[in-house]
């Protein structure tokens, strides 16, 4: 009896386990962030356009803000542009921009092209900082609470779908805690 | 003949020399170095090591990796610098814990599922076997 049944078992289980593929195959190769639930990792960089000001982690707190990381050879960076300006433009969060191993010269071209919507961009040129965030592929976008505790982070393009269901509950839900 | 050898040497001197080089003090530390990165994962193209990769964030992690090895911190504790950031993804050999157990023991069940397959398997034909030829010896 069992034998009977065992090749249709193994047809079921091997169903399940290639629908399970299909499932996640858009997301295969995005890493989860272990920096989710933690407090961000320390930095002080210049912002771009000011190289005499520095910011570091410290000076971002007591609001929640999105860091955007985008650099001008980044063709997903452009393609994504539209929402994070209009995110920045609704005011719901302040966007700041993290220009991840880029030229200066470059990336205030490319803000001057597309427009700039960033509070302001971290020059992160030799992209150390980026390691610290475990940023491997821009655009990437962390989203960090008003204690510097980053509770969501964005592989790839933003789109309105996750400001909408991803951004936009966290940032609710943290204003009851403060 | 001759040209088309050395167009071929030069091309691959060419990618050898695209490479960064990186000094070390002694060569067993370049042997750990190279053993450490060809265990590590590059994030950016994902079926190539850290040794093999040529995108820019595997040379910056190279040279990161070097500079820690250089300042002689050991090889837990550049892996940790590299877990915490990136997480268990770029270990090829991941420390077994809760949620990597799986990923260890499916392997293992799998063999034993095999082995306890073919054990019955074989004991029943054997058994059939041994029925047959008494069958034909009465």
């Amino acid at each position: 009896m069992i034998g009977r049944l065992l090749p249709v078992i193994i047809f079921l289980a091997l169903g399940v386990l290639l629908a399970f593929g299909l499932k996640i195959a858009d997301h295969k190769t995005e890493i989860p962030s272990p920096l989710i639930g933690k407090q961000m990792p320390a930095f002080s960089l210049p912002v771009l356009g000011q190289e005499e000001t520095m910011v570091s982690d410290q000076d971002l707190l007591g609001k929640p803000f999105l860091i955007n990381v985008w650099a001008s050879w980044c063709p997903t960076c452009r393609y994504e542009h539209p929402v994070i300006t209009d995110l920045a433009e609704s005011g719901i969060v302040r966007v700041i921009g993290l220009n991840y191993r880029d030229e200066a010269a470059d990336a205030q071209q490319w803000l001057r092209r597309f427009g700039d919507p960033y509070d302001f961009s971290l020059a992160d040129l030799s992209g150390r900082t980026g390691i610290d965030f475990g940023v491997y592929a821009a655009p990437e976008s962390f989203l960090v609470d008003a204690r510097g505790i980053v509770v969501f982070k964005q592989i790839g393009a933003m789109t309105p779908e996750i400001i909408e269901q991803e951004i936009i509950p966290r940032l609710q839900s943290g204003s009851k805690v403060q | 003949m001759k040209t088309l050898f050395t167009v071929i040497l030069t091309m691959l001197t060419s990618v050898i020399l695209a490479q960064e080089p990186l000094v070390f003090d002694t060569t067993e530390q370049e042997a750990r170095f190279i053993k450490l990165t060809t265990e590590l994962r590059c994030t950016v193209c994902q079926n190539q090591n850290l040794a093999d990769s040529d995108a820019p964030l595997a040379q910056d992690l190279r040279k990161e990796i070097h500079k820690m090895m250089l300042a002689g911190q050991n090889n837990d504790q550049i892996t940790t610098f590299l877990v915490d950031r990136y997480g268990d993804f770029v270990l090829y050999r991941p420390a077994m814990k809760g949620n990597t157990l799986a990923l260890w023991l499916i392997p293992g069940v799998l063999l034993g599922i095999g082995a306890i397959t073919v054990f019955f398997t074989v004991r029943s034909r054997n058994r059939k076997l041994t029925a047959q030829r008494q069958e034909g010896s009465n």
